[in-house]
């Protein structure tokens, strides 16, 4: 760790920082939409259980 | 562009976009992990920047998909108003928050960029304000989603902001040469060609397109979602009414 921030040089924390930043919020915006495709999902399984009907088929979801 | 209009169908972009999305990650996660190495071990340090030229590989991807989400939801807007196109609300929904994402890490990285080389987190100039405003715009349109129930009203009162905030970028792009600002002038898409080093320039490209594919893969899940929303609250509505009948004639549920 300390020869990669040597090899950044005096703005390694910047740097660091910017991908961190990124990361996160990539991660962040990853995870969200994946919950959230995974609880329609969840969701439009339970009603159809329950005995709803779509006018197209379930291909694809 | 038969093709197209035939995906404009939501149950074939749905069976579209189960064989499309793994390949379009795949892709996506091997560009950006070619582009990452790219960018940290063979791309030199800049002469003037030093090693915070690291930061351009991702500033520079994050401004242009904010920029382009924004446009992918003007053209959505178009279909949402003129052309009543199925998908259009659908996309431009889904777009929103992956377009702001960018924005946010497009404005965070410049602000941890600009503290070492300007001396200053931020400054009030053209091209930092105008990302800040189409940050701003994206929140608004989020908010405006959220505050309708009704998905069509909520597409049509989202499409016409949408139409109005897309003047903000141009401005974005142009701003550089237009006013005097801070921020450098454009040294990729520019007349002329670029002006970076092929050795910063190739990493740069390769993550803009893994990044390009990476937000494309989030959008489609996004927009499968939405499709599953809608779909849910109509088959809600339908077992209400079903309930409602069978409570009517006395029948229990």
């Amino acid at each position: 760790m300390s020869g990669l921030l040597d090899h950044l040089g005096p703005h390694a924390g910047f740097i660091l920082a910017s991908y961190g930043a990124a990361g996160l919020v990539l991660i962040g915006l990853t995870l969200a939409i994946l919950r959230d495709h995974a609880a329609q999902k969840r969701a439009l399984d339970a009603l159809e259980r329950r005995g709803g009907r779509r006018r197209s088929g379930r291909e694809g979801a | 562009m038969a093709s197209l209009i035939d995906l404009a169908n939501p149950t074939r972009f749905m069976r579209f976009s189960a064989v499309v999305l793994p390949w379009l990650a795949a892709i996506a996660t091997l560009l950006i992990v070619v582009g990452l190495y790219l960018a940290w071990f063979e791309a030199p340090p800049d002469y003037q920047q030093g090693e915070t030229i690291r930061i351009m590989f991702i500033h520079v991807p994050a401004a242009w998909l904010a920029m382009m989400f924004y446009s992918m939801m003007t053209l959505s807007a178009l279909g949402t108003l003129v052309w009543r196109h199925p998908l259009a609300d659908v996309a431009q929904k889904a777009a929103a928050p992956i377009g702001a994402c960018f924005a946010l890490i497009c404005l965070v990285t410049g602000s941890l960029w600009g503290k070492p080389m300007w001396g200053t987190y931020w400054v009030w100039d053209a091209r930092l304000t105008s990302m800040l405003v189409l940050l701003l715009v994206y929140l608004g349109l989020i908010a405006l989603w959220r505050a309708l129930d009704d998905p069509s009203r909520a597409a049509r009162a989202v499409a016409i902001l949408t139409l109005v905030g897309f003047v903000n970028v141009p401005i974005i792009k142009f701003s550089v040469d237009w006013w005097n600002t801070l921020h450098q002038p454009a040294s990729v898409l520019r007349m002329g060609g670029p002006t970076i080093h092929p050795s910063m320039l190739w990493p740069l490209l390769i993550l803009a397109v893994g990044f390009t594919l990476f937000a494309l893969s989030l959008h489609m899940v996004a927009m499968r979602a939405e499709i599953m929303r809608r779909r849910v609250r109509t088959l809600t509505i339908l077992e209400a009414e079903r309930l409602d009948r069978l409570a009517a004639q006395g029948v229990p549920a």
